[in-house]
């Protein structure tokens, strides 16, 4: 067996209304109950707008800028899942994290 | 006459000044009990309502803030309360604690807006997010202002701080002032947005008034208060002087008439002598960080003005050193200008208006009214009238400042053929 993560796009203008949302929120419930036992985890995340990105700018120093990770030569590479007090910590820790070529993007997790 | 009418007007008038002049700080005083700015909001606005109709009855309290803050703060531990009731899994506030109960010192909001500023500067946030809110926030501009001041519709301008509001409770932005390590990188941020809202209040970029003075004095406190939190911070010691020596002349930027006077036309024995002396002993401390930084240059930069006892007597080579110092550390097109302005003066219009010339593609001065109001008067020295009348001209058509196209309008009147 292997793992896969399995990452879901969708317009964030579209599907605002409540009747849509709840439509999608079934349709999530629906394929939990029936892939349960494949399923390692899962999260619904935060609009990109409240997303931050950290960079290493090369001399030792981030650069931390609002918004979602602007991809243009980077591929997604992998990624945490962290718990931290605040948006700082969650930087902090982000920082640690090797980042020769890109950067990190840290996005807040939507309670459920 | 109805009895007990005076009364009532009474009461609206000081809802009304204390909403104008009170608002930021009973804001972020409760910003901190709620734990979240929109709750907070909320609560403030209930607090100056109901005292619109507990005032007239109890009589106006000695201390308004101070009774706004407390109504508001136990308004938002009781929704806060409610919240928690009603969802266990609310998460942890971010800087929320339990001293809301207590009623607040002056000392304590002054760290409540300290706190609230680290917020709204935020490296997280964009930097224009960053200035609206702490305008709006800190500052107690409401949205239509704040708009006016970035040229954009107030609908736009709400949208942009409802986004970054949302960002902050979503991406759980701390309400705190940052621990020693990370003071002096989240400072410069600060730094920055003081410095624009102070910009901001000297020329204010629309309106009929030069000056916004209640700005001018936000940036002024906030200075103060990031001074009182960093004592040998080279650039808060730089950016307040700054503040202190412009802010000195504040009195003498307009004629009786309401026109505008200009540095050389000011009378010097007006201007603020403490907040002078004020300025200077914090330029010199600014000026020992070697290289010195672009708030200390600034400021030594309008030290040299305010130690010259005239206009003629000003050590231009001085402010050209200066400005070659600046330019150098903040390669901006608007800094070369005034270094132009200053060769100017120290060589001759001829040197100056080589050196405005030089800057004419820059693509940041292209609609900026000061390159062709200082081409103006360098054509105008040199004797070039027709030519100065064309610059002056263009310069008016790119001011949005009622006082300043009043003066633009009577230069441009000197050059007519009436003033020949």
């Amino acid at each position: 067996m292997a793992e896969y993560l399995v990452l879901i796009y969708q317009d964030e203008s579209a599907d605002t209304d409540d009747a849509s949302r709840e439509k999608i929120m079934k349709g999530h419930m629906r394929f939990g109950e029936q892939h349960g036992p494949a399923l390692r985890g899962g999260n619904a995340l935060q609009p990109a707008g409240t997303a931050t990105t950290v960079r290493a700018d090369g001399s030792g120093g981030f650069t931390i800028t609002d918004g979602a990770f602007a991809e243009t030569k980077e591929a997604l590479g992998g990624y945490y899942l962290v718990e931290a007090a605040d948006l700082d910590e969650a930087i902090a820790l982000a920082k640690e994290i090797p980042m020769p070529s890109g950067g990190v993007e840290v996005r807040p997790v939507r309670p459920m | 006459m109805r009895p007990g009418r005076p009364v009532d007007v009474s009461v609206e008038a000081a809802v009304a000044d204390a909403h104008r002049r009170e608002w930021a700080y009973v804001l972020a005083a409760t910003v901190r009990v709620a734990g979240d700015i929109d709750v907070a909001e909320e609560c403030v606005q209930d607090a100056y309502a109901r005292a619109l109709t507990t005032w007239p009855a109890q009589g106006i309290p000695d201390r308004p803030a101070a009774w706004l803050t407390t109504v508001a703060r136990r308004r938002a531990i009781d929704v806060q309360r409610r919240r928690a009731t009603h969802d266990r899994f609310l998460p942890e506030l971010a800087g929320a604690d339990d001293e809301g109960t207590e009623p607040p010192g002056i000392p304590e909001i002054a760290d409540d807006r300290l706190r609230l500023i680290f917020t709204c500067c935020h490296p997280s946030l964009s930097p224009e997010a960053q200035v609206a809110l702490t305008l709006r926030l800190v500052c107690g501009l409401t949205t239509g202002e704040v708009a006016r001041m970035f040229l954009v519709q107030e609908s736009t301008m709400a949208a942009r701080l409802t986004r970054a509001k949302k960002k902050i409770a979503a991406a759980h932005i701390p309400y705190r002032v940052p621990e020693l390590a990370e003071l002096p990188e989240r400072t410069d941020n600060v730094l920055t947005v003081v410095h624009l809202v102070f910009t901001t209040g000297h020329t204010a970029p629309v309106g009929s008034d030069l000056v916004r003075t209640d700005l001018v004095e936000q940036a002024l406190y906030l200075a103060r208060m990031l001074r009182t939190l960093l004592p040998d911070d080279a650039d808060v010691a730089g950016l307040l002087a700054l503040i202190l020596l412009t802010h000195a002349r504040r009195t003498t930027r307009l004629s009786p008439d309401g026109s505008l006077s200009l540095l050389s036309e000011q009378d010097r024995t007006r201007w603020d002598a403490a907040e002078i002396t004020e300025g200077l002993g914090l330029v010199r401390e600014a000026l020992h960080r070697r290289p010195p930084g672009r708030y200390a240059l600034m400021a030594a930069i309008a030290a040299v003005h305010a130690e010259a006892p005239t206009w003629s007597a000003t050590d231009w080579s001085e402010l050209v050193g200066l400005y070659d110092l600046l330019v150098i550390i903040w390669p901006s097109p608007v800094v070369a200008l005034n270094r132009a302005v200053a060769v100017g003066f120290a060589e001759g219009p001829g040197a100056g208006l080589k050196a405005l010339d030089e800057l004419a593609g820059e693509p940041q001065l292209a609609s900026y009214a000061y390159l062709p109001s200082a081409r103006a008067d360098f054509l105008k020295r040199l004797g070039r009238i027709d030519e100065a009348g064309a610059a002056y001209a263009e310069a008016l058509a790119l001011t949005d400042n009622a006082v300043e196209r009043e003066f633009l309008r009577a230069r441009l009147d000197d050059t007519g053929p009436a003033a020949i």
